[in-house]
């Protein structure tokens, strides 16, 4: 079993530590099916979350997941499928 | 009638020097270029294991045998070195007298992205201990550290080694630097503020922190099992630039005292222009119209109609989005001439030197001119469907060339445009 | 105003305050913003005095987007560019996009950024290097995201010539003027306060030791010891003298004359080339030396480039032929944002008719320099000469006047 999850709230905090929040986003809020560019997100502010989630959960994601994945909801469901598969 | 860039001063390029991946000076530089070959392959200089991207095109630069002093060399970051050689092979090539001259009518513009950044990696890893320090420790810095911290010492070296006392500076514009670097040179010649200018770029920055940094950003190509095929500008498979370093330095006259000298006379820079995207730090708009605007510019500049180019030199580093953005910019720009008009891009085969590769593809292009020969695309086997120009590929093409036009591109968002053409050309 | 260069904004962040006003107040009032380090631990280092800019809070000015991706002096930056451009009275979306472009100077880039991630490489290994970091430490980053956050597309650059390089900015932002740009944001804020940065400076070997901040840096004073390093500088907008009537713009005064030079080599035998850039930026302006008011000093506080430029001083306006000041005894040396600072108290002179001090230093009279002392002097004020030398031998002179000479 995958000791751990990757949250939304794993991940609002990486986004807010490594790439920071738009004034008028609430990241509080419910964002979970808002794309990240809505979100204030570009590519390099993704690059660098997904960098994060890579170094804390000592997973590496695909090339492709940070640019498939639109909003947190696929990016969330990308990283677990990844955890799952290097707990398995 | 013949006529210069808007009338008044006209400048030249009287020499070249050149310090490239496959081997240093001109000699060995157009030689890589005309075969084709590439000189991209494993990290040598440290062990890449840990990196993304494990490949990069190094020059094998023994500086001593290039006539560098030992003082010279313990204090110089690589990155200077380069300049310092390739200063030299330029003023001898010129044949220019320089300690005939008014020291304060030469000038020196020296462009570079990231300075010593070599020297700073090493230097770092040193005085913090691997790291371990934040305070880091004092006692063991080197002595010209602070000739690292602050890279016009770069111009300084050059300006010592030729002498010259006139206006000098390091013109630090990211990827486009190597060619603002000649842009702004150019400019002092014609508005009177100097005679002669050496100007040029150089960075040397194949170090851990450099290729970390590109890591981060997917910018550089994984494709470590095949480097010799790294680069592959243009290619439906491309997937990154490879890093590269090195050197090109020109003499620059203004044109009616290289004749009176009797100088060679490669080219003239008819024109330059540089433009902002206001985009992004890293992204490109795919439209392309900065670029797109700054070539309007400078053939404006030139007096010089699309048609009347023969050769282009593109940026072409590689990445995805680079190539589309610089096809766009000169479908945009040049209309049906861009269709007409061969481009190639030299970083398939000599990698992507950051700032010292807008000199280097001047120096190509100038070349180009001189030996009616256009360099390739090497490794461009299968053209991406949206970047739709004759890229000369894999062969270089013999081609009477009078006339080019080089570009650059630049993290900043910084796009510029060169024109290089005979000076003896009708203009419109 | 034809071909001429105008100044129409000024921001201005300084150690011994920010914003215009507050910088020219607490200058005019001899107040100093040196002090010991509190950036960092300093104690053990031999040099432990900076010119820190106190109060500045980016979350104030700038987007959370921008902050981890960004340098202190790149935050300082853009909000520099912000004050300059409200103070010029002009939104970036007055004017086409095409028609304005950022010049800036830098010596070290986003150094305190880079040895970040410096460290995170050594200490945990590549893949915890940022994403910023291609971009956040180099030299062109000012320039790249001033235009970025104000839609300037016009002609940018970047240069590099150590503390001479914010003139040079100046000049080339001229050129660009002149070649047909209507406004060109231009100058420099600059820093390099961290330990890495302190540790290469040091390495330059002309950081003042003293502990007291009354006592370290004295330039032109028989007991000169090295200066003392700040962070900040100016940004400025320069503007086309007649795009500038048109809208009716305050005009703070005109960027009428530049000159800029190279050490010879050492060993030449030939002379320092500060002198021959004065001269190049007095003929430039079209100006006799009897046409300058003012001189603001490079002040190295290093005895033997004291004496260069009291030489050069002397030489062209004979003997306390002019008068000399250096407000930058009371923020130290801010490389590369040293010069438009100074040029943004040139022209707070010109507007208030007053030579603003030199703090702390009692001048060795062999210099023979007229050295306002450590109270404003009220003067005539035309035209003033800025002064500015990097590591290395670079030499810039600037000529700036009032708008309507």
């Amino acid at each position: 079993m995958p000791a751990t999850t990757f949250t939304a709230e794993d991940l609002r905090r990486i986004l807010r530590e490594g790439a920071g929040a738009d004034d008028g986003v609430d990241l509080d809020g419910d964002i979970l099916d808002a794309e990240f560019e809505a979100l204030g997100y570009e590519s390099l502010a993704l690059l660098e979350t997904g960098g994060r989630i890579e170094r804390e959960f000592d997973i590496t994601l695909d090339d492709d997941t940070l640019t498939d994945a639109r909003t947190p909801r696929a990016l969330i469901e990308a990283v677990n499928a990844r955890l799952s598969a290097s707990a398995a | 009638m013949t006529t210069g860039a808007a009338g008044g001063r006209r400048v030249v390029i009287t020499g070249i020097g050149v310090t490239a991946p496959g081997g240093p000076g001109v000699k060995n530089f157009w030689q890589l270029l005309t075969d084709g070959r590439t000189a991209t392959r494993s990290i040598s200089f440290f062990d890449p294991a840990p990196f993304r991207s494990q490949v990069a095109a190094e020059v094998d630069f023994d500086a001593e045998l290039l006539g560098l002093s030992p003082q010279e060399i313990r204090r110089m970051d690589r990155a200077a070195q380069f300049a310092v050689v390739t200063a030299r092979e330029a003023v001898e090539d010129s044949g220019l007298e320089t300690g005939e001259l008014d020291p304060y009518r030469v000038g020196v513009t020296i462009g570079s992205a990231v300075g010593a950044t070599t020297g700073l990696d090493q230097e770092y890893r040193t005085v913090s201990d691997g790291g371990r320090l934040e305070l880091v420790d004092h006692a063991y810095a080197v002595p010209h550290l602070y000739d690292y911290l602050v890279p016009s010492s770069f111009a300084a070296e050059v300006a010592w080694a030729v002498g010259a006392e006139g206006p000098g500076t390091v013109v630090s514009t990211g990827c486009t630097s190597g060619l603002d670097a000649v842009g702004h040179a150019a400019e002092l010649i014609r508005e009177g503020s100097a005679d002669v200018m050496i100007a040029g770029a150089a960075d040397a920055p194949i170090s851990p922190i450099t290729v970390a940094c590109f890591d981060a950003i997917k910018a550089t190509t994984p494709r470590n099992d095949d480097p010799e095929h790294a680069s592959r500008p243009f290619d439906a498979s491309r997937n990154g630039f490879v890093l590269g370093e090195g050197s090109a330095v020109f003499v620059l006259e203004e044109l009616d005292a290289a004749r009176r000298r009797g100088a060679h006379v490669y080219a003239e820079i008819a024109g330059y222009a540089t433009r902002s995207n206001a985009f992004h730090m890293t992204g490109l708009r795919p439209d392309g119209r900065e670029m797109a605007e700054a070539i309007r510019v400078a053939l404006d500049e030139a007096r010089m109609n699309p048609g009347d180019l023969d050769y282009i030199n593109a940026h072409g580093s590689g990445t995805k989005q680079n190539d589309r953005h610089e096809t766009a910019a000169f479908k945009r720009s040049l209309g049906e001439h861009a269709r007409r008009t061969p481009v190639s891009s030299i970083k398939s085969m000599v990698g992507h030197s950051l700032g010292a590769i807008g000199s280097i593809e001047i120096a190509a292009s100038a070349l180009a001119m001189e030996h009616g020969v256009v360099p390739p695309t090497a490794n461009l086997h299968r053209p991406d469907p949206e970047c739709d120009l004759d890229y000369v590929p894999l062969t270089a093409r013999e081609h009477r060339t009078d006339a080019v036009l080089s570009v650059g591109s630049g993290f900043g968002g910084f796009q510029s445009a060169i024109v290089l053409a005979r000076p003896e050309r009708s203009a419109r | 105003m034809r071909g001429k260069a105008v100044v129409t904004g000024l921001g201005v962040a300084a150690p011994n305050g920010l914003g215009v006003e507050e910088y020219w107040r607490a200058t005019l009032g001899g107040r100093t913003g040196i002090g010991r380090i509190t950036r960092f631990d300093p104690t053990n280092y031999p040099a432990r005095l900076a010119g820190e800019i106190e109060g500045f809070v980016a979350e104030d000015h700038l987007p959370g987007r921008l902050l981890p991706q960004t340098d202190r002096m790149t935050r300082i930056a853009l909000v520099g560019a912000d004050w300059a451009f409200a103070d010029a009275g002009i939104a970036p979306g007055d004017l086409p996009e095409f028609d304005m472009g950022v010049i800036t100077a830098s010596s070290s880039g986003g150094f305190e950024f880079g040895q970040n991630e410096l460290r995170a490489l050594w200490s945990k290994g590549g893949q915890y290097v940022s994403a910023y970091q291609s971009f956040a430490w180099f030299y062109a980053v000012n320039s790249g995201q001033i235009s970025i956050r104000n839609g300037m597309r016009g002609p940018s650059g970047v240069v590099v010539s150590d503390q001479a390089g914010g003139l040079d900015a100046l000049a080339q932002a001229r050129r660009q003027i002149r070649k047909g740009t209507s406004l060109v944001m231009t100058g420099a804020i600059d820093a390099s306060l961290c330990p890495w940065g302190w540790v290469a400076q040091l390495a330059g070997g002309r950081l003042s030791t003293s502990d007291d901040p009354e006592h370290a840096y004295l330039p032109f004073d028989a007991r000169a010891r090295g200066h003392v390093p700040g962070e900040g500088g100016a940004l400025l907008v320069l503007e086309d003298g007649e795009h500038a009537e048109r809208r009716g713009a305050r005009v703070h005064g005109e960027f009428a004359g530049y000159g800029s030079t190279f050490d010879p080599r050492p060993g030449s035998g030939r002379p320092p080339g500060l002198r021959k850039a004065i001269e190049l930026a007095l003929a430039d302006a079209g100006l006799e030396p009897d046409g300058i008011d003012v001189v603001f000093a490079d002040a190295a506080a290093v005895p033997e480039l004291d004496r260069v430029e009291a030489e050069a001083l002397a030489g062209v306006f004979g003997p306390r032929g002019v008068p000399v000041t250096a407000p930058k005894t009371m923020t130290g040396r801010l490389y590369s944002g040293a010069a438009p600072l100074d040029l943004a108290a040139a022209f707070l002179a010109l507007r208030d008719q007053v030579i603003p001090p030199t703090v702390h230093t009692d001048p060795d009279a062999s210099y023979d320099l007229d050295l306002v002392g450590p109270e404003p002097r009220p003067a005539a004020l035309g035209t003033a000469l800025v002064l500015a030398r990097g590591h290395g031998g670079f030499n810039s002179a600037a000529v700036v006047r009032t708008a309507t000479g």
